[in-house]
């Protein structure tokens, strides 16, 4: 069902005629063009010429085609609205956002006009004051007054701005009463209280435009106007949450988090997101120690404004399953609360009693490590000799050195940037399918698709991604096929015109039985490619990792050695390692595990230590691009947890081995020693050109053998349970059974056609 | 036992009939719902093909947008479904005019729910549409109305006799107000209505008839009812008057 895609894309002409009609366009700047290798003198995108006009009697330049609204927000004079959204299209529905332009016989809704040269605008006028409070008047006509039982309240745009702006009476004493509508079920996430729409359309243009959900709509027309689906259906999008923070009134509020808090009594931490590897900047609000809800924060190149579910509403997770206490296994092989000094102590004799020497030590780094506990308990255990640093990969790939190396940063990350897949004119997907993996990346690539000519090409599982793709095939070998050209297409015709192809190799493919056969082949394809993929201005060989710790891990160099994988190991320390596979420790090693939910991990344990979630301490994290980020504590860790770095110290100091430093400045001071990059918080410092050709260089003499054919597969099947945190999640198991499960479906008697949409 | 008794008489009393209920305002209910529920007679598993004729008709109508544009031919099509499924258009329409139309079917949705002249509930065989706005209403529209209404079986507006051959609706103008009042039954204007010609036009179509569509007063148009005031003379032929050399 590629066609109701390719009917809601704005320029979906024929790909055939496109192709042609930019490849015309493109052959003009080609023709005086200089060498293919040449650069561009301007790095950034063109900027189109400014203009000058005035705003309450200020002089503001702002570039052409902004609109009205952007003008005098540029001017300081702060205008009210509704429907406007910057990062969605323009509605003009509310016409909150009415100003006064000189010599126009009416007031204008600054949203939807154009700020033209030399216009003079007004924003605080008599008459710009009566026509918001006229507009507020018709608004509040058919709003209810439950701000008290509104969860809304105290952060709702239509509170707010009807004290500021609204009259202090009501004229309206209509005897038909107001408008009632029938409340919709979205599902489990966002709730809904229809009556308090204000049919601003923030949420249908969300839903249409970024999440990619196109049956949220309106229905009627007038007064009769209302948001909905026509027919009862689920909010089926890991971005639902996104419309919560969009509503500018209480007409959909969190479901989870109903009733649970007021705005004003929420203690706000600036944080980041770790349940996948982009690492989206969030707004943790807390209530004493708990965590009362998650909210996004802007950051334009990484998540613009929006988070996935998962980041949102996972944080439930954090009350549940929690190992609060030391646990050491009892001879009853029970486990028995403990104190940190016994239970320390417990793993020095375990150590001891094991016999464990070199190699034989072993550390597993799970999902939901943070890079200071990374780096120590790396100096631990090569402190006691060993180089055994495995971590939970699937299939226990993780037991020996990644297949794409960790010498090279570029080998691994997301070079091409995520804010760099909006320039990209052609992606190529292996074996992701990033709606899964990285939600908030995929609506980028959505926006993409959309708004320019960009085509998508998928080798992998099929998948419903919100845009339109050619399936490649499923293997290595289809890989293999379009790499070497002997497919024919649409997409394999658009990649081969392309300026910025861009590669997107999904993190299983690591743990995919032809890796080394992938990376390969795609690495000697990019040689061979010349400039095309990689070259000064433009990387496109991009791993999309999907586990937060994944890039830290491989940046401190958190990999075994060659000799270390073949050793049987007799110690073995899971670090937040909760997706090891059990048959990778022997039956007869001493296990400790160090977390902070009990699952599969404190569950192969000999000795539980309890750490901190990531709401919990103050760590830093690298996303899937290479950019080091610093979460902050919100919350303090549940009894006797401490930070997890700190954790690993302690039992460095019971061992008896001395590591050089006592605080997080040195821990810091050694990860700076380690990679300066790491303490360099929001900073992306790329790869140059000649180390990442370096590393594909490296990349490009393995593989060479032919690939098996196994089936890519997908890596995350149920998006809302990936880790610990989501797993322990009531709401994430409501998701679930709404979403992955459907247990709930089957209302209409319609099951969801599964996955044909958009491929 | 006396105060047994005359319990339940007070309580009568108490709670008249016309008691108000615990909402103080009046329900002021939109005439149509706009959210779909499933029903037996209207479900997505009711399938809902273009008959080859119609499918033929919907190609032409598709093929005059450009590709791209296809949706442009949303309302022709969903029209061409509501003709083909008895006058209304059920939720099968619109999810097969979306299919045809390669659009999301919410898409079709918003139109169909926009749009009042598609009915998205069933109705009689005739859908008779008494137009009640003001000049229609200033020529006894009213009246009209309520003669359809009580001559169809005490119908109210908006409701579809028994046997299922009248749904009777008020609307708003449909432009015909130089023959007001009127009223559309089927694809049909009848104009100069009087509460006899109504009743006639009613009987007729009971019958299975088709009356002649146009003002029932025996005009032709809407010329002057009282006679013509001007324009009484022959009009002239091509070429008369003019140089012998045109003529």
């Amino acid at each position: 069902m590629l066609r109701i895609v390719a009917a809601s894309r704005p320029s979906s002409v024929p790909l055939l005629a496109v192709a042609s009609a930019r490849s015309s366009l493109l052959s003009v700047p080609a023709s005086h063009s200089s060498p293919p290798d040449r650069r561009n003198i301007a790095s950034t995108s063109a900027r189109q010429a400014d203009i000058t006009l005035t705003v309450d009697g200020r002089e503001v330049t702002v570039p052409q085609g902004s609109a009205l609204i952007q003008a005098c927000e540029a001017a300081g004079s702060p205008v009210p609205r509704f429907c406007y959204h910057d990062r969605l299209a323009i509605a003009g529905n509310c016409r909150m956002c009415l100003v006064e332009v000189a010599r126009s016989p009416k007031p204008v809704a600054s949203c939807a006009a154009p700020a033209m040269q030399g216009a003079t605008v007004f924003t605080n006028t008599p008459l710009v004051h009566e026509a918001r409070e006229g507009v507020m008047e018709f608004l509040l006509a058919n709003h209810p007054l439950d701000c008290p039982i509104c969860d809304q309240g105290g952060e709702c745009d239509l509170q707010d701005q009807s004290i500021r702006y609204g009259s202090d009476r009501t004229r309206f004493h209509e005897i038909a009463g107001k408008r009632a509508v029938s409340n919709k079920d979205l599902g489990p996430l966002v709730k809904t209280s229809m009556n308090r729409c204000i049919q601003c359309t923030r949420c249908v243009r969300f839903a249409n435009e970024v999440a990619g959900v196109e049956e949220l709509g309106t229905t009627g027309r007038g007064n009769d106007l209302q948001i909905g689906m026509y027919v009862e259906k689920m909010m089926d999008s890991e971005l639902s949450g996104n419309v919560i923070d969009l509503c500018p009134v209480g007409a959909l509020t969190s479901k989870p988090y109903a009733f649970h808090a007021r705005p004003w009594e929420l203690k706000t931490t600036e944080s980041i997101d770790v349940l996948d590897a982009l690492g989206s900047n969030i707004r943790v609000d807390s209530r004493g120690v708990q965590v009362m809800r998650v909210q996004p924060r802007t950051n334009d190149d990484v998540n613009e404004e929006w988070i996935s579910d998962k980041t949102r509403y996972a944080y439930d997770g954090l009350r549940f399953q929690r190992l609060t206490t030391p646990l050491v296994k009892g001879p009853d092989n029970r486990f028995v609360a403990a104190s940190w000094p016994d239970a320390l102590a417990a793993i020095a004799t375990g150590l001891a009693r094991t016999g464990a020497k070199g190699n034989e030590i072993k550390a597993v780094a799970g999902h939901l490590a943070d890079t200071e506990a990374l780096v120590v308990l790396k100096d631990l255990v090569n402190r006691l000799g060993s180089d055994n640093l495995a971590s939970d990969l699937a299939g226990k790939r993780g037991d020996s050195p990644p297949v794409h190396g960790i010498d090279v940063r570029s080998n691994y990350s997301f070079n091409s940037t995520i804010a760099g897949v909006e320039n990209a004119d052609a992606i190529l997907l292996v074996g992701t399918n990033p709606r899964h993996e990285a939600a908030v990346l995929n609506s980028r690539i959505r926006k993409s698709w959309l708004h320019t000519e960009l085509v998508v090409g998928m080798v992998g599982e099929r998948a419903d991604t919100t845009y339109g793709y050619e399936h490649l095939g499923e293997d290595a070998k289809a890989l293999e096929a379009f790499l070497t050209g002997r497919v024919k297409g649409d997409f394999a015709e658009r990649w081969a015109k392309a300026e910025r192809p861009m590669i997107v190799v999904g993190s299983a493919m690591v743990e995919h039985a032809d890796s080394e056969a992938v990376f390969g082949m795609l690495a000697r394809y990019v040689a061979v490619s010349g400039n095309r993929i990689v070259r000064e201005d433009w990387n496109g060989f991009n791993v999309l990792q999907r586990v937060a710790s994944r890039p830290a891990l491989y940046e401190i160099g958190f990999v075994p050695s060659r000799a270390a994988a073949s050793i049987k190991p007799k110690f073995i320390y899971l670090l937040n390692a909760d997706e090891v596979d059990p048959s990778s420790i022997p039956s007869d090693a001493f296990v400790v595990y160090q977390g902070h939910h009990g699952d599969r991990g404190a569950a192969l344990a000999d000795v539980c230590l309890p750490g901190a979630a990531y709401t919990e301490k103050g760590s830093t994290w690298v996303n899937t691009e290479g950019r080091s980020q610093l979460a902050r504590a919100a919350v303090p860790p549940p009894g006797a947890a401490r930070e997890d770095w700190k954790i690993v110290r302690a039992l460095a100091e019971v061992l008896g081995t001395d590591l050089p430093y006592d605080d997080l400045v040195g821990v810091r001071d050694r990860m700076w020693a380690i990679s300066p990059s790491l303490v360099r918080w929001e900073g992306l410092e790329g790869t140059s050109l000649e180390v990442a050709k370096a590393g594909l260089q490296s990349l490009s003499a393995i593989g060479k053998n032919k690939p098996s054919g196994a089936k890519m597969g997908l890596a995350v099947s149920n998006f809302y349970q990936t880790d610990v945190v989501s797993r322990a999640s009531v709401t994430m198991a409501q998701c679930t059974r709404a979403f992955v499960t459907r247990e709930k479906d089957g209302l209409n008697g319609l099951g969801k056609a599964p996955l044909q949409a958009h491929a | 036992m006396t105060m047994l008794a005359r319990l339940p008489r007070r309580l009568a009393r108490l709670h008249p009939p016309s008691s108000r209920s615990i909402c103080a305002t009046v329900y002021r209910r939109s005439d149509a719902l706009f959210t779909h529920r499933d029903t037996p007679y209207n479900n997505p598993k009711i399938a809902f093909k273009f008959d080859p004729p119609n499918l033929k008709r919907a190609e032409e109508i598709i093929s005059h947008y450009p590709p791209q544009y296809k949706k442009a031919a949303v309302i022709p099509l969903l029209d061409l479904g509501q003709r083909q499924n008895k006058g209304w258009t059920s939720i099968s329409v619109m999810n097969y005019v979306a299919e045809l139309l390669e659009l999301p079917p919410m898409r079709v949705y918003e139109v169909a729910t926009f749009y009042t002249m598609f009915n998205r509930e069933p109705i009689g065989t005739n859908f008779v549409q008494v137009c009640t706005t003001t000049p229609c209403m200033l020529r006894g529209s009213t009246e009209i109305l309520n003669t359809t209404c009580s001559h169809l079986g005490g119908l109210k507006p908006g409701e579809t006799t028994k046997d299922g051959m009248f749904t009777v609706i008020e609307v708003e103008c449909q432009g015909a107000c130089s023959n007001a009042p009127m009223m559309a039954i089927n694809d049909d204007f009848y104009e100069d209505l009087t509460p006899e010609t109504t009743k006639a036009l009613l009987d007729a179509f009971a019958k299975g008839e088709k009356p002649k569509p146009g003002p029932q007063s025996g005009r032709k148009t809407s010329e002057n009812s009282a006679g013509l005031t001007a324009l009484t003379s022959k009009p002239y032929g091509p070429g008369e008057f003019c140089q012998p050399e045109f003529q």
